[in-house]
């Protein structure tokens, strides 16, 4: 078999046929993104290539005067030796799959996907491929995702019982996608809506490209007046808790996440109340994804990796492996800090050791 | 069922006490005796039997989810929690017909669970799960399991039922100690005026907070009799008619494990209660909790054991006498009471806990400082002047603990908590250095923040190096302060020692693995009392 076109090194995933790395985590010449999550876009890099609705975000995500270049749905470019282009992959507005061809061999990175509905961005597109790299953070058949539409009147009955009982409802979620998809879910909503900063400054994308977002104002001093006691409050998860929510009253707080399936992280994240939503692949959303690949063979990355290369190999007789990456999938929610406006996935805070960038001065 | 599965829900979702009670006072009131019984009985955590093998449950669950066995397995190991690993697999059938009342779900689909063959068991449970939701299910299996909990203290139970009956908090506790079973009848007695219920039962314990940091806060020295801290089981002797039994704090009757003890009790005179600690005892001074462990959760005793591992019990406090509840007495007058009875009975096995002497704080820390040479926690300190309470009121009773020993440790395992920690990696194997080697010593499973159990398991999801089912070997090079009450021998452990009650104290970021402890130090403690 000739010599892999995707493998890891220390930068990330690596292209070198095409003298690329995808998703780098640290500043590499040339980085081509599947979605503008932080730990799928880092900055640094020297040039980016991503899918085009999803340019802005990356841009935000960089710094001003990166080189962000951006690429249609399907449209194929020819980098060095090898064919890239970028398909849907349902995650959040502008995410990609990234597939890479030479010589008739064709690759497909899927980065983060989810196969369920989304009106914030376009649905995942099932890619044919040799090789598939597919994440893992939902694979344990646990994971079954309800329908959004019954999380999404979920939502709109708590609001409304938060708000017959004269609360304010402040819902966390991710403030890059999960946020937004929240937010057109409750399209004609029963009363005002407010958001913090973080996700503030990341819904201009979304409105500029024409997807439907009900109205909502940023919680300042003056609005957070205005929906106290009534009104829906959407913050990232590390807002809970702290000074800011004070402005806002008697709240009910809420989570959405995918890990709400799950009662230990509901009850360790100390909310009132749980919204199963992922915008990860659940169980069967990753098996019926990878099988629709058709891919032979499949690379399986960060997440539950081992059941999911045990399962794939053992009941579908795939050959799959595990491939190590530095990726977070969906953490549940604690790392964000609150003004940093970071998405889906944990901030990891450095933790010192020998190696690990150790303090100076220590003997 | 689902009435029951409704209170379950609201009890898990809220942190705040106010509305669990709400929602307690809500449920008892609204529900037919029988159901109530029951959800008492398992709200107080009073014990279930396991009513079928948790194996065949994962076996039945892989054959309906389609799935292979090994998958249920690893689910398992990511939840945390196979009660609900099972739930969530078993496919939903969306046929949820009206599930009967609590008792009865439990008489035909717990309760008579145990009784059946393996084949009517697989029948009667993939009936139930048809029938219920994945909520309800998740209830069912911890029914059957005999592991069902839920996040509300006995006390909040107890105060919610005294609401529901419109009598005090005390007096519920006191109804709801001893034995009865979850019946209709017995919750009739529960709500009503009458005395019935279990002759035997014990009063509900009293029990202390720690001191603060600065025990002068809690006034005058002199206004509290001090006792040494016994490292033994809290107990409760009853005497009365002509019985006598031990009840332990959680409310089991521990009579099986100390027959010797019980035996002498009958010596007391009818309507008498003691309070006091249940001790391995060696001629003037305890032995190890590890010793007194041998003889927990015994139904009976062997003369070999008997002589092995001596026992007594150390009074102090008297709350019946006479058949008269003497708890509302202050004190000084319970303990001159105690002091007669206790001399007059002359049984070798009744001990009564010396009062130490100290007409200030400095000499009471100085005495406190004698601790661990005498094989005590510390220090007791009871109000002169204050009754025997129910449960645990602030103010009168206070524990005055040694400091724990500490050590620095490196972690080298660690594995997914489970419960409310589960799918994080929070269940630490911690080791000191033995020869240029790691050896480990203890696990802890608390002491770190929310925040930093989150750091660590960061820190171990990216430095692996192995894999024994669900253990992760990690890179040594995290080290944490861990605190511990003692260190006792153990041959089951490759250190040659165990540690009791270790947790950690705090994440030593300013040091490196090469700074961790070593074992020669960990036997030094061993061998140093002080």
């Amino acid at each position: 078999m000739s010599r892999d076109l995707v493998t890891t090194t220390e930068d990330g995933l690596w292209c070198e046929a095409g003298g690329f790395h995808i998703d780098p985590w640290r500043p590499v010449e040339r980085a081509v993104v599947t979605h503008a999550h932080a730990d799928h876009t880092r900055p640094g890099s020297g040039r980016y290539l991503t899918a085009a609705p999803g340019v802005e975000l990356v841009r935000l995500r960089t710094h001003a005067d990166a080189v962000v270049d951006g690429l249609e749905y399907g449209e194929r470019l020819t980098i060095g030796g090898v064919q890239v282009s970028f398909h849907p992959a349902g995650h959040i507005l502008g995410s990609a799959q990234v597939r890479i061809e030479r010589a008739g061999e064709v690759w497909v990175v899927g980065g983060d996907y989810k196969t369920g509905a989304d009106p914030t961005c376009a649905a995942f597109e099932a890619v044919p491929c040799d090789v598939f790299i597919s994440e893992s953070t939902f694979g344990l058949p646990v994971f079954q995702w309800p329908d959004p539409e019954e999380v999404a009147a979920e939502v709109r009955a708590w609001w409304e019982g938060n708000a017959a009982n004269g609360r304010t409802s402040l819902l966390c979620a991710y403030a890059l996608g999960k946020s937004q998809r929240l937010l057109a879910g409750l399209l004609d909503p029963p009363g005002p809506i407010a958001v913090h900063g973080a996700l503030d400054r990341l819904l201009g994308p979304y409105r500029d490209q024409g997807i439907e977002l009900p109205s909502t104002e940023y919680a300042s001093v003056e609005v957070a007046k205005e929906v106290r006691g009534r009104g829906l409050v959407i913050a990232p998860p590390s807002a809970n808790g702290t000074p800011w929510m004070r402005k806002f009253g008697d709240v009910s707080t809420a989570f959405a996440s995918g890990w709400m399936t799950l009662r230990g992280p509901r009850r360790r994240r100390g909310f009132d109340q749980g919204f199963t939503v992922s915008d990860h692949a659940d169980w069967r959303g990753l098996l019926g994804a990878i099988e629709a690949t058709g891919a032979s063979r499949v690379l399986v990355t960060h997440g539950y990796v081992d059941p999911l290369v045990r399962y794939l190999s053992e009941e579908r007789g795939l050959q799959a492996e595990r491939l190590d990456s530095r990726f977070e999938g969906e953490g549940d929610g604690a790392e964000e800090s609150a003004g940093s406006g970071e998405a889906e996935g944990p901030v990891v805070e450095p933790v010192s050791g020998p190696g690990h960038g150790a303090p100076e001065g220590r003997s | 069922m689902r009435r029951f599965h409704g209170l379950y829900r609201a009890l898990d979702a809220t942190s705040r006490t106010s509305r669990k009670e709400a929602a307690l006072v809500d449920y008892f009131e609204a529900t037919p005796p029988a159901d109530a019984a029951w959800a008492a009985h398992l709200l107080l955590g009073r014990r279930g039997r396991r009513a079928v093998n948790t194996r065949l449950l994962r076996e039945w669950a892989a054959e309906k989810s389609g799935l292979p066995l090994w998958l249920v397995e690893e689910s398992y190991d990511a939840v945390g929690d196979l009660a609900e690993t099972i739930a969530l697999l078993v496919p939903d059938q969306g046929t949820h017909g009206e599930p009967e009342g609590l008792a009865e779900f439990i008489d035909r689909r717990v309760l008579g669970l145990a009784g059946l063959e393996p084949a009517a068991q697989r029948e009667l449970v993939l009936e139930t799960w048809a029938d219920l939701d994945a909520g309800e299910r998740f209830l069912f299996h911890k029914l059957i399991s005999g592991g069902f909990r839920v996040g509300v203290a006995g006390g909040l139970v107890a105060r919610a039922l005294a609401k529901v009956a419109g009598v005090d908090r005390a007096t519920m506790m006191h109804r709801l100690a001893g034995r009865w079973d979850p019946t209709a009848a017995a919750w009739e007695d529960l709500m009503s005026e009458d005395e019935g219920g279990d002759p035997l039962r014990p009063y509900p314990f009293f029990l202390a907070h720690a001191v603060p940091a600065e025990p002068a806060e809690l006034g005058d020295a002199a206004d509290f009799q001090a006792e040494w801290k016994w490292d033994g089981i809290r107990a409760q002797a009853v005497r009365r008619g002509s019985e006598a039994v031990l009840w332990s704090r959680g409310g089991d009757l521990v009579n099986g494990g100390f027959p010797e003890i019980v035996e002498e009790l009958g010596g007391l005179a009818p309507g008498t209660v003691i309070d006091g600690e249940l001790l391995a005892w060696d001629g003037d001074r305890p032995r190890g909790f590890h010793e007194l462990q041998r003889r927990i959760n015994r139904k009976s005793v062997g003369k070999k054991l008997r002589e092995e591992v001596p026992v007594r019990l150390m009074a102090y406090d008297l709350l019946e006498e006479g058949g008269a509840d003497l708890r509302a007495l202050p004190t000084t007058e319970r303990r001159r009471r105690l002091e007669a009875l206790v001399r007059a009975a002359g049984l070798s096995r009744l001990g009564i806990a010396e009062v130490v002497e100290g007409e200030s704080w400095e000499e009471l820390a100085r005495a406190r400082s004698t601790s661990r040479q005498r094989g005590v926690e510390g220090l007791m300190l009871k109000r002169r002047d204050a009754p025997y309470g129910a449960g645990r009121p602030r103010g009168d009773w206070w524990k005055w603990k040694v400091d724990p020993f500490t050590l620095d440790v490196v972690l080298v395992y660690a594995q997914r908590g489970h419960g409310r920690r589960a799918s994080l990696y929070t269940d630490y194997t911690l080791a000191v250095w033995d020869d240029g080697e790691l050896v480990p010593v203890a696990k802890a499973y608390s002491g770190l923040t929310d925040r930093e159990i989150r750091r660590v398991d960061a820190f171990v999801r990216r430095h692996i190096t192995d894999r024994f089912g669900p253990v992760r070997v990690v890179e040594p090079e995290l080290v944490f302060e861990i605190a511990f009450e003692g260190i006792q021998p153990s041959a089951r452990h490759k250190a040659g020692l165990s540690l009791r009650f270790p947790r950690i104290a705090r994440w030593r970021e300013d040091k490196s693995p090469a700074d961790a402890d070593s074992l020669d130090a960990v036997r030094a403690l061993m061998g140093d009392p002080s």
